[in-house]
């Protein structure tokens, strides 16, 4: 019932739209033409950025689309359903883990007798991200039954079991000290530097290179999913639920059925990020996996925005690769330094708490609230976007909020 | 049996340290409905300041000004962020305090560095023996300290304005402001009080058996939250029993450890997290928490 009047709404509001369109002349439809036209620009950018950039760019690029794959199911499931979890870190190394137990080779490493099944990369990435949603089903029935916060520190008990399992079950994790992870091939085309080399435009084509395509054909795929996720049915009962629980199950929404799907696909997104983080670093050990991973995360969404797709992709470039950038700057970035300075690590965790405190303080849409209100002034969109709302604006209505788009439909 | 008794007296101790932290939790929930991550940060300052001052300043004076520092920190934090932050959503709150929390770790842990700082305590790491039953010092005055600052917080809870206008706000935050109850200033109250017990739990956790300060005793805090939401978020009794079953599970766990070895090295420090999912599988909202209802 709802979804007929939306459409219908949107509908209205499109050919409103339409109409002003051709009344106002060239202007708007050339404008209208603009998005697809920069969008298509800006993918050429990405597909042509490893022909002219250094490796440590095209590494950090992986990481970064790692991230994005991570931030985006995050944001699924505490922006668009309300379930804040911090439980993120043990599904990514679910899904860390399983990659590098199924496809990795069994031998000893040091003292520790390693299995491993040494299937083909690709075999362990779809295992690593359907075990990681396996994980997520588990303990989704208790998900769905925790409101709001009792979730949240629920889920803490998650990473630190996932920790103590990962230091202990060593035939597996490697333990301690963690084990390598193979790296990835597909159809016997493999992402390293050799087998077979590789010259495109005489740019040589090695790991770095190679990975950055797949990073950006997994993160592509997690965004269009997302994004058509929020846009249809599942979405937009998720929002409601989040909003109110009472008033989505009276609209015929299976309120608890929502929340525990939202956290299998969560996690799944989780896993594949894991996968990809394994990927990036190469090796993985239990201390990646701590709690910090889990905040970083929570980190990237809040700064790029809650329930906001593109708030965590812009979240989670800027979270993953700032630390990278300041350690490699380090010497022309002032206050950080080797020395008597702030390591660069430390100087990236700085800002990234001020940086969380002054978001949730004055813009609780983050960064891609920042960008819509920037933006929002060139251009008008239609309404019914209810997907990029942060969850607290709703139903409070003591607090005015600054960061509501120009152009939301709703009541508030 | 001994070595039973033993445990289980270890574990009330330390059970009465986390029921301490546990109760911090508790007041700021219902008097801000802010659930604080900051109480790990805030636990390695008051330990931090401890150790650092008792150098210069002598051990009991340093236990005051330590315990003021947290004190101040926690109610600065209140008043600059989540007093601004009244209404909000409570993830977003519980967000913002995890903001806060990175700030001052990092901080924390810079300062501290590779070194372990150790707090003088007087009374030193000797124990206390009644047969072949033995308890670190540390903790048996821990646990007296414990339970009279614990009695204490209940009395006021109860009977001081302060306490009732707490109890009224936590009920209806909107009638108790129509009735002239400054909510700010309870909240900025629970959170100095729940800055004074994490200190206090910090000066006896880094004594003995414990070795020193270090960022570990992040960790502690850390477990201190499954006490306060199995016992339940909004009830004070549920902290108490919650911290002292958590300690005693940890505890035992630590103490029959070679038993437990198929679990893996360590395995204690998990347990307060396993119980806490055993029981909110069956209670949602903890043991005595006041469970939600949904009026149409």
């Amino acid at each position: 019932m709802s979804e007929s009047t939306m459409t219908a709404a949107q509908g209205a509001h499109r050919s409103g739209v339409d109409a002003e369109s051709s009344a106002g002349g060239g202007g708007s439809r050339l404008r209208s033409l603009l998005r697809p036209l920069l969008l298509v620009a800006f993918l050429l950018v990405l597909l042509a950025l490893p022909l002219y950039v250094e490796e440590f760019w095209l590494r950090t690029g992986f990481a970064a689309f790692g991230a994005i794959v991570g931030a985006i199911g995050l944001n699924l499931l505490v922006g668009t359903s309300g379930q804040l979890s911090l439980a993120h870190a043990f599904f990514l190394a679910v899904g860390a883990v399983s990659y590098v137990y199924v496809s990795g080779e069994p031998g000893g490493l040091g003292v520790a007798e390693l299995g491993g099944l040494g299937l083909p990369p690709i075999i362990g990435m779809i295992v690593g991200v359907l075990l990681a949603g396996l994980a997520g089903l588990i303990f989704s029935p208790l998900a769905a039954r925790l409101r709001g916060i009792y979730l949240g520190v629920a889920s803490l008990a998650l990473v630190f079991i996932g920790i103590h399992v990962l230091n202990s079950w060593t035939e597996v994790t490697g333990g301690f000290n963690g084990r390598a992870a193979p790296s990835f091939s597909l159809f016997g085309f493999t992402f390293a530097n050799r087998d077979p080399e590789l010259f495109v435009l005489g740019v040589p084509f090695r790991e770095a290179e190679r990975l950055w395509y797949l990073g950006l054909v997994l993160a592509l795929a997690a965004y269009l999913f997302a994004r058509n996720l929020l846009r249809s049915r599942p979405g937009r009962a998720l929002q409601t639920q989040r909003d109110s629980e009472v008033a989505a199950s009276v609209m015929g929404v299976n309120v608890q059925g929502y929340k525990a799907r939202i956290f299998l696909v969560s996690s799944m997104y989780a896993g594949l990020a894991g996968v990809m983080y394994a990927l990036s670093i190469g090796s993985i050990a239990p201390e990646s996996f701590g709690l910090e991973l889990s905040i970083l995360y929570l980190a990237m969404i809040v700064l790029g925005g809650l329930g906001s797709v593109n708030g965590a992709v812009l979240g989670a470039i800027f979270v993953s690769a700032l630390p990278l950038i300041f350690q490699r700057y380090a010497d022309l970035i002032p206050f950080v330094g080797r020395g008597e300075g702030l390591a660069a690590g430390e100087a990236a965790r700085f800002l990234f708490g001020l940086a969380i405190v002054l978001v949730i303080l004055f813009e609780p849409a983050g960064l891609a609230g920042l960008a819509n209100r920037i933006f929002g002034r060139f251009r008008r969109r239609p309404g019914g976007r209810l997907t990029e709302r942060p969850p607290d604006t709703p139903s409070r209505s003591s607090e005015p909020t600054p960061s509501d788009p120009p152009a939301q439909g709703s009541t508030t | 049996m001994t070595q039973f008794l033993s445990l289980l007296l270890n574990g009330i101790s330390l059970g009465a340290l986390y029921a301490l932290i546990a109760l911090g939790f508790v007041i700021i929930f219902k008097s801000s409905e802010v659930v604080s991550f900051t109480h790990g940060s805030l636990l390695l300052l008051g330990a931090y300041s401890i150790a650092r001052l008792s150098d210069s300043i002598g051990f009991l004076p340093a236990v005051v000004v330590g315990i003021l520092i947290t004190a101040l920190a926690a109610f600065v934090i209140e008043r600059l962020i989540i007093n601004r932050l009244r209404g909000a959503a409570v993830i977003s709150l519980a967000i913002v305090t995890i903001g806060v929390d990175i700030i001052i770790l990092t901080e924390l842990i810079r300062q501290i560095g590779s070194d372990i700082l150790n707090v003088p305590h007087p009374w030193g790491g000797e124990s206390f023996r009644v047969g072949s039953i033995g308890l670190s010092q540390n903790r048996l005055i821990a646990f007296v300290v414990a339970a009279v600052l614990i009695a204490a917080f209940f009395a006021a809870f109860k009977y001081s304005s302060w306490g009732i206008a707490m109890r009224a706000s936590a009920e209806d935050g909107e009638t108790a402001a129509l009735m002239g109850i400054r909510q700010g200033r309870v909240s900025a109250l629970a959170w100095v009080v729940a800055g004074v017990l994490a200190a206090v739990a910090a000066l006896f956790l880094v004594g003995s058996p414990t070795p020193g300060v270090s960022p570990t005793a992040y960790a502690v805090a850390l477990r201190a939250f499954p006490a306060a939401i199995l016992g339940g978020l909004d009830s004070t009794g549920g902290a108490l029993v919650g911290g002292l079953l958590i300690g005693i599970a940890e505890a035992m766990a630590a103490g029959y450890q070679d038993q437990l070895l198929f679990l893996g090295r360590g395995f204690s420090a998990v347990v307060p997290f396993i119980v806490m999912i055993a029981v909110l599988m069956f209670r949602p909202s903890g043991l005595f928490g006041t469970k939600e209802l949904t009026r149409v």
